[in-house]
């Protein structure tokens, strides 16, 4: 790299360096889409620009794994491995791309023209298998498509959306992003219009009794959110969208903001009006490059029709969006992992207390909600609590999306209000397992979720129905498994993924995940040892009572159910061949 | 004025000032907590775990080293959870790096009866050791990333930033912009992470050559050429 042209880089630094650390991961972006990988004397220069001490600046660079120090090939070929992908025969895939490519998964050939690379879960699971390639996403892939997959040569992959209500999705499902003037057309931005005449707090009693909890996995009230932000003492005060939607399995976000994404910047504008923040953030996961030109796009749009601002819609409100590309890190989901990364600092999530309502980004006091469930602002405001209130049950309020993939005939997104059954989900509307294959188990909530059999085949699906049976909704994950697959299989590539996803701050996450994947892949090989079962319940218990954030916490949950289900997957076994 | 909160801990009662940790609220009981990260002057990460109690109705256990007191809590400072967490994390960490220059750790594998071996086949944190200046080694195969020599050498102490994180998860270790040799950092060679480091990962030159066999003879000349060619460059 002797013949580096530095120059190239000025007009980057002169953008990014008078906003100081903050902007380091979009400067990073930038200058990684000039040079293709981020070399030494680049990130030297970057750090110099903003302020950045060098040695966090290469920090920063290896926290994140769409970030490269060294050499990478034209095009960055990412095939999804996980779960749903798995399913769907993603394995093969990967080896055709890696023969095609030249070099092993991770690994360039020389002067080679792409590097191959196998990706945690690419949020495509009802495309399974899947695969990004640069910005272009590619599905229903087979090892006979590998030229066109290594071309990014593919048909665009609409969204499948269904589902008994279409409230949340109306404007979904159309193959291309609905414009400002069809979704104005549906009564968009109607909910702003209404919540600048009402007033920050009835619109936050509205939500209230509303009873929308968050969609983002943790089902935290949304009102006392807003609420609790509302009355937090200083300012500037912000709200941020959490888009970065990577728990396994989960696809509905990307959906949200591709098809409609008015929709999400309405409830944003409404929530930052609701606490009297001036600033938002909308932070997208690295992975979802189109969902960010099509949100970008939305902004310019409604700046330009006068939603965003100075003084909005004549309220004497003001507001600004700036958008966010994450880099490839799970762990940036964690909110204030997500607040580190806008910051412009490694995803390290913070000690809680304090909490993002008084002690967020930057410090100042913050809400930071889900795509979805900002989705569900514009609704609540426009038809009343009460309407709202007609969906779902008593304790389960309002429109809910699930994310169904794996072995049914038709993987996609589906709509429907809280209290329908999972035999409701699977069968009427996924259309059921495929001819001639029985339901052996689902994945429900993700990754970070819990096993289901057909023994819960008729469990409502509202928050109370599926505590007791002892099921998280997560981010509205259901994967099902039929009959012919090898759970073993299934399980390794959660241990890989959480052990791919630890930040590595806490002993317990850093070091279980670790763990739980050796111990889970010597199970999935045949080759368990004696004591596995008793080291894998510790190193899981360990991990969920005593790590520091969501991640470590749940990063033994799935396992553990499938402990208590099929012990028997877990006993020694005799050793393999060659052993 | 500090408001005073009452609690029990082990069943004992304790009146503490708000703010106060539960590690310190222990103390005063006369409980000593184990901990590996906290160091008093130290920013509490709140990351080794090994200091987790349970606080009755909390979902998960609490670090006593950053948790506060509060009213009416109820704190078990031992037991089933509280002791399979602290066994675990320590087998879990003698499976990943070299203990043998840590007695204070090593104490605490022998206190919860933890087993170095328990995991068989664990891919352990082996690097190369780091000879690259005067003053000290590093040996990261022995480094149970508490995050002191890091924090000491940027915001809680020298300012200085030379060393930072690469890596994340499993595969973390602590290292220098693009791996530059120390002298090439901005390091100014204050020791102060020498002085934190609860392992032997960060050793004085000198200890280690003479570890190594090294008289102090040979140790002087060798330093001395070394201070010789610095000032050349
Ligand atoms: C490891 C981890 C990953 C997470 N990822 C996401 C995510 O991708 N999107 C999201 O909305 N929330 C995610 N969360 C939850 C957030 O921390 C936070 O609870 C949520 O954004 C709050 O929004 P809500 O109240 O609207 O759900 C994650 C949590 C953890 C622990
Ligand atoms: S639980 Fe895992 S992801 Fe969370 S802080 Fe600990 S190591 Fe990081
Ligand atoms: S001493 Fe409390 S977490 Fe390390």
């Amino acid at each position: 790299m002797s013949s580096l042209d530095l120059a190239a880089l000025d007009p980057i630094l002169a953008e990014h360096g008078p906003r100081g650390r903050t902007a380091l991961l979009p400067a990073l972006h930038a200058a990684q889409r000039l040079y293709g990988h981020l070399p030494e004397p680049v990130a030297a220069a970057i750090g110099k620009a903003l302020g950045v001490p060098l040695a966090e600046v290469s920090g920063v660079i290896d926290f994140y794994a769409m970030f490269y120090r060294e050499p990478v090939g034209r095009r960055i070929v990412r095939v999804c491995t996980d779960p749903a992908c798995a399913l769907a025969g993603a394995d093969a895939v990967l080896a055709a791309a890696c023969a095609r490519a030249g070099a092993p998964a991770g690994q360039t050939a020389p002067g080679g023209d792409w590097t191959v690379e196998a990706a945690p879960c690419l949020g495509l699971c009802e495309h399974a298998p899947a695969a990004l390639v640069d910005d272009q996403a590619m599905g229903r892939l087979s090892p006979a498509d590998v030229d066109a997959l290594l071309a990014a040569a593919g048909p665009a992959l609409p969204a499948m959306v269904g589902g008994d209500l279409r409230v949340l999705t109306a404007n979904c499902g159309r193959g291309r992003p609905a414009t400002l003037a069809e979704y104005e057309a549906n009564g968009g931005y109607a909910g702003l219009r209404r919540a600048l005449a009402a007033g920050p707090e009835a619109v936050i009693s509205e939500v209230k009794a509303a009873g929308l909890v968050g969609r983002g996995g943790a089902a935290f009230p949304t009102g006392i959110k807003l609420e609790g932000a509302r009355k937090a003492a200083g300012q500037p005060k912000y709200v941020v969208c959490n888009a970065d939607e990577s728990e396994p399995g989960t696809f509905k976000d990307r959906v949200l903001l591709e098809d409609d994404p008015h929709s999400m910047l309405e409830g944003l504008i409404i929530a930052a009006y609701a606490i009297g923040a001036r600033q938002a953030y909308v932070y997208i996961r690295g992975e979802y490059p189109r969902a960010f030109g099509i949100v970008q796009a939305a902004v310019a749009e409604a700046c330009a029709a006068g939603y965003l601002g100075a003084n909005l819609l004549g309220s004497g409100f003001d507001l600004e969006v700036e958008l966010r590309l994450g880099a490839g890190a799970y762990i940036c989901g964690e909110e204030t992992a997500l607040f580190e990364s806008i910051e412009g600092k490694r995803g390290f999530p913070r000690v809680k207390p304090p909490f993002p309502t008084a002690h967020g980004l930057f410090g100042q006091p913050t809400a930071i909600n889900n795509v979805e469930t900002l989705c569900n602002l514009p609704l609540i405001v426009t038809r009343g609590a009460t309407a709202y209130r007609q969906m779902g049950t008593e304790r389960s309020p309002g429109p809910k999306l699930f994310c169904v993939s794996g072995d049914v005939a038709r993987p996609g997104l589906y709509e429907a209000a809280f209290g329908l059954t999972l035999r409701h989900l699977l069968y009427d509307l996924a259309g059921g397992l495929r001819p001639g294959r029985r339901l052996q188990a689902v994945l429900f909530g993700g990754a970070a979720g819990a096993f289901a059999t057909e023994r819960d085949i008729e469990v409502k699906l509202t928050l109370e129905d599926l505590r007791e049976a002892g099921l998280p909704l997560g981010s509205g994950v259901v994967m099902a498994l039929d009959d012919r697959r090898d759970l073993r299989d299934v399980l390794r590539r959660l241990g890989h993924f959480f052990a791919h996803e630890s930040c590595g701050k806490c002993y317990p996450c850093q070091i279980g995940t670790q763990r739980q994947a050796e111990i889970l892949e010597r199970v999935a090989a045949g080759r368990a040892q004696r004591g596995d079962a008793e080291r894998l319940r510790d190193v899981g218990w360990t991990m969920t009572d005593a790590s520091l954030c969501g991640l470590g916490q749940t990063a033994a949950s799935a396992v553990l159910s499938a402990m208590k289900l099929w012990p028997g997957l877990f006993a020694e076994q005799p050793a393999g061949p060659g052993a | 004025m500090s408001i005073d909160v009452h609690l029990t801990i082990d069943g004992q009662p304790v009146t503490v000032p708000a703010g106060t940790t539960l590690l310190q609220a222990a103390a005063e009981a006369g409980q000593a907590i184990p901990t590996i990260c906290y160091h008093e002057h130290c920013t509490a990460n709140a990351l080794c775990r090994l200091c987790v109690v349970e606080v009755e109705g909390a979902r998960v256990l609490a670090p006593a080293c950053v948790a506060q007191v509060s009213d009416g809590m109820q704190v078990r400072t031992r037991g089933e959870r509280v002791d399979r967490s602290r066994r675990t994390i320590l087998e879990m960490l003698a499976s990943a790096v070299d203990l043998s220059e840590a007695p204070e750790i090593q104490r605490q594998l022998e206190a919860y009866e933890a087993q170095p071996g328990r995991f068989p086949e664990a891919e352990r944190r082996e690097p190369a050791l780091i000879d690259d200046n005067p003053m000290f080694v590093r040996d990261y195969g022995q480094c149970v990333l508490c995050w002191r020599c890091v924090q000491v050498c940027a915001d809680d102490a020298q300012y200085t930033f030379a060393i930072n994180f690469e890596g994340r998860g499993y595969a973390t270790q602590i290292g220098t912009f693009f791996d530059r040799p120390l002298p090439e950092t901005t390091c100014v060679f204050c020791g102060q992470c020498v002085g934190v480091c609860p392992t032997g990962a960060l050793k004085p030159k000198r200890e280690w050559l003479l570890e190594q066999g090294q008289t102090p003879d040979e140790i002087m000349a060798l330093t001395r050429s070394e201070r010789r060619r610095k000032q050349r460059k």
